[in-house]
């Protein structure tokens, strides 16, 4: 278990009119080398949670264990915590700053007080797991295309070894085909190199393909933590929370209500397309 | 971070102050600073405090919110006021070292501390019970007769409530870009000078980035409604005065009237001392 959210709660401007609850004692616990999904409508919390597990926020009540832990006690070195438990941001624009994309990506390890081939060693090793080509170590960060920033966001994460990988929104403001690649990286990742992976988003479809287990938050609680089939059996729930089942699974139910004996519990493509070939027979036309 | 600086930003609640015209209140600012500097009495202090403490009521702002505000200056009161102890002449009081501190500059000190906070926490009211945009249309309003020497009066006050409506943007950018430097392990707290300064590469650039991509975003979102600057440009709520405005620059003209009358009847003492030897 490495680590442990034990009754977490935040406010933001406490003691003032705007003050918001973005938390209300949440309890989670986050296994080794599991893939999660966290989903939840904007403003349900799910950003505050994940800037908890690595410090940057520190919980108004309750306490986050990192192996037994607590990471806010007096003796807890918080900034190898970041290198442990790393966070991508939505936005790498909010962190690419270096002239060419291979400092960029050194930028943690050196944080870490490695030495330079270290660092330049794994920032090679970083880059080529997101796929970027040699090509690119020398250009400027800031004329590479959408996809290719967020990547090398990603290798800047990576470069620092951690063993718990939080990506909040990768695929927001990517086509489809950037989409497929992102996802599919960030799958590879947890089962190739065993990182535990936790990614945000609001959109079901993104997660349902990939993830062993899915969080909901909704104003600040955790108001589902199960398999994928469980959590999206309460898909009418989902609804009015602003979210919903992922496509496909509305498919399955439309055909059932149109007569065929499908099952609904189908949440990715491929399952979808197996079960109604299974029951080609009973479509009459 | 940034959540502690309550100087000056808008206090959004319900009160006379918020409704009334900015007009108004950019007067009775200005006007308020002027008496700061005319009352030189205990008792015309006293009266300047009392109004002030009357409007903070009427803002409905909590006072603790304000208080929290003036943390901010809190160095330079301090360094003003031991400035004024030390080095005026005078009547001398305590030693320390080869500094002297006289009954005069403990006096003057005093009247500098009171007038500063007092300066502070007025403009601050006004401030807070305006928005930024209410208060570049009042400074439009008031500055339009110096169109006639050809100032660019709307062009200055477009340009000053985009700097004031970008503040808390790029503020909540600041905050963001921290965030995610130090995901990858930035350490912004660095008491050496030297990494201090190299820490804030990683914060500013990607600041500056986003800063000119905005600035090219919201000019092409300008043209593209067509804006071409304050020639025969209307307002979808033009300034207009209404009965509590007037009454308010009434009370504002007493206040004035009462700050002169306690100048012309003080003696130029402003703290007297007399007690102390």
């Amino acid at each position: 278990m490495s680590l442990t959210i034990e009754d977490i709660s935040y406010t933001y401007e406490t003691g003032t009119a705007m003050q918001v609850t973005a938390l209300d004692h949440v309890s989670v616990e986050i296994p080794d080398k599991q893939f999660i999904g966290l989903i939840g409508h904007t403003g349900s919390g799910k950003s505050t949670l994940v800037q908890m597990l690595n410090g940057l926020l520190k919980p108004t009540g309750g306490r986050i264990l990192y192996k037994g832990e607590d990471i806010h006690g007096e003796n807890f070195d918080r900034k190898k915590l970041r290198a442990k438990v790393g966070l991508v941001f939505q936005y790498p624009e909010h962190q690419l700053f270096e002239a060419d994309v291979l400092s960029d990506v050194m930028f943690g390890p050196r944080n870490l007080g490695l030495t330079e081939e270290e660092c330049r060693r794994r920032a090679h090793a970083a880059l080529r797991n997101v796929g970027m080509d040699k090509k690119f170590y020398e250009k400027s960060p800031f004329d590479l295309s959408g996809g290719e920033k967020r990547r090398v966001a990603i290798a800047g994460v990576l470069a620092m070894h951690p063993e718990i990988l939080i990506l909040d929104e990768p695929t927001a403001g990517l086509d489809p085909k950037g989409r497929d690649e992102i996802l599919g990286l960030i799958s590879e990742m947890n089962s190739r190199m065993d990182m535990t992976i936790i990614l945000v988003s609001h959109s079901m479809d993104d997660v349902a393909e990939y993830v062993d287990r899915i969080m909901v938050m909704n104003h600040g609680h955790l108001v589902y933590d199960d398999i994928p089939a469980k959590v999206f059996s309460h898909y009418q729930e989902l609804e009015g929370m602003g979210l919903s089942a992922p496509q496909v699974t509305y498919v399955m139910q439309y055909l059932r209500e149109q007569g065929l004996p499908v099952r609904t519990d189908i949440f990715t493509l491929e399952e979808a397309a197996a079960e109604i070939l299974a029951h080609r027979r009973d479509i009459h036309v | 971070m940034f959540k502690s600086i309550t100087l000056g930003q808008y206090y959004q609640t319900d009160s006379v102050l918020h409704r009334l015209d900015p007009r108004v209140k950019l007067t009775a600012t200005l006007v308020y600073i002027i008496c700061l500097f005319v009352v030189n009495s205990f008792p015309g202090y006293l009266f300047a405090g009392l109004f002030l403490v009357c409007m903070i009521r009427l803002s409905h702002v909590p006072f603790g919110y304000m208080v929290r505000g003036m943390k901010a200056i809190v160095f330079l009161l301090v360094l003003t006021m031991t400035f004024n102890m030390f080095l005026t002449p005078g009547e001398p009081l305590l030693r320390i070292w080869k500094l002297t501190m006289t009954k005069e500059g403990l006096s003057t000190a005093i009247m500098m501390a009171v007038r500063l906070s007092f300066l502070v926490i007025g403009s601050s009211l006004m401030t807070l019970t305006t928005t930024p945009n209410q208060l570049t249309d009042a400074m439009e309003a008031m500055m339009s007769p110096f169109k006639k020497i050809h100032m660019p009066v709307h062009e200055i006050a477009m340009m000053m409530s985009i700097a004031l409506r970008f503040i808390p943007i790029l503020m909540e950018e600041t905050d963001k870009i921290m965030k995610a430097q130090m995901a990858r392990g930035a350490d912004f707290d660095s008491k050496n000078l030297m990494k201090k300064i190299q820490s804030m590469i990683p914060l500013l650039v990607p600041l500056f980035v986003s800063a000119f991509r905005r600035a090219n975003d919201l000019a092409m979102a300008m043209e593209a409604r067509c804006y071409h600057g304050g020639e025969g440009r209307t307002k979808m709520k033009p300034l207009v005065y209404q009965g509590r405005d007037w009454a308010a620059y009434l009370i504002l003209l007493a206040f004035f009237a009462g700050c002169i009358a306690f100048r012309a009847t003080s003696h130029m003492v402003p703290f007297p001392l007399g007690a102390i030897n």
